[in-house]
């Protein structure tokens, strides 16, 4: 086929693989999701981008109006193989309420989603948390800690959110795949429960 | 902490009005079950078919290589999620490409499910 777009072998999924799951990494603008991903992906984290038209406005519109201009949003995801057969996706999304259908796509099939917070901007979380809870995601709350920034009690914490007392809150380093697999742990483990 | 490579940086891009030539204006199908983790590869038998748009041909060079979802699709192109969900789904129409469709999100919040997703992270890093 000429000039070859076809990658490294480790690009490419296992041959075996039959089922893909996904959960959502959500939070505020620099909260930590793509550090997140990027801890925890086992490819470089991609990056792609979904044009947004105005509400009702016909992709035809678009044609030969040279004003006419479009927002773009992009999110990062990475990939995890978790066993022969599975494979994991993390995909990091925007927590605005204008970018709804960029929430749509993202949110169908999701298992879960894994709320990053920063302890000292709490309430830049209400939104991405709003939208979550509107879509009927499950989630667990992760909270990234910063350097530098005093430990607030995840008692604080719960009670500044809001949360439902089975929540779970778990703090979290982003940069450390120990840590960042470990709320993604929590998380699981809570959707399980949910299942009983 | 990098702020700067976080990747909501919204900007207006009119230069995007380009993508929607390559899918001839058109959107997807409303009956299309192709998610942003559809699972995708070449058929082992392509059809015999005119030359493809140069478009469909780079998604048919990617996908050569073996498995990708629709999204890391989107990620290697650089095409818009959207456009890259149509050239995918004209090319599995077309009998070039073949999917494993995610399984249905009724059935997705499953037991077995997240048992084999908490065993393998707990394998990975626990």
């Amino acid at each position: 086929m000429g000039s070859r777009l076809a990658l490294d072998d480790g690009v490419y999924l296992r041959n075996s693989v039959q089922t893909a799951a996904k959960i959502l990494v959500v939070g505020h603008f620099a909260v930590g999701k793509t550090t997140f991903i990027g801890t925890m992906s086992e490819i470089p984290p991609l990056r792609t981008e979904e044009v947004m038209t105005q509400a009702g406005a016909g992709i035809d519109d678009l044609k030969g109006v040279p004003g006419k201009t479009t927002t773009t949003v992009a999110m990062d995801f990475g990939r995890l193989t978790l066993s022969e057969k599975l494979v994991l996706y993390l995909f990091g999304t925007p927590g605005q309420q204008r970018f709804v259908q960029v929430w749509e796509d993202m949110t169908r099939g999701a298992l879960g989603a894994l709320v990053l917070v920063d302890p000292e901007r709490l309430a830049d979380s209400f939104p991405v948390m709003d939208l979550v809870e509107q879509y009927g995601i499950p989630y667990a709350i992760g909270v990234n800690r910063f350097d530098g920034t005093p430990a607030h009690s995840v008692e604080e914490i719960r009670e500044a959110l809001d949360l439902l007392p089975e929540t779970p809150v778990v703090t979290c380093d982003v940069r450390d795949q120990r840590s960042s697999a470990d709320s993604l742990i929590v998380l699981v483990r809570y959707l399980q429960s949910r299942l009983n | 902490m990098t702020p700067s490579d976080e990747p909501e940086l919204e900007h207006e891009a009119a230069e995007l009005v380009r993508p929607y030539v390559i899918t001839n204006g058109r959107e997807l199908p409303d009956d299309s079950d192709l998610s942003l983790i559809t699972l995708v590869t070449v058929h082992q038998n392509p059809p015999r078919t005119k030359p493809l748009d140069p478009e469909k041909l780079r998604v048919m060079e990617l996908c050569s290589g073996g498995f990708l979802s629709v999204a890391e699709i989107a990620g290697h192109t650089r095409l818009p999620v959207g456009v890259a969900k149509i050239l995918v789904s004209d090319l599995t129409e077309e009998g070039h490409l073949c999917t494993r469709a995610p399984i249905p999100s009724a059935q997705l919040v499953d037991r077995q499910i997240l048992e084999e997703v908490l065993n393998g992270l707990q394998a990975r890093f626990g």
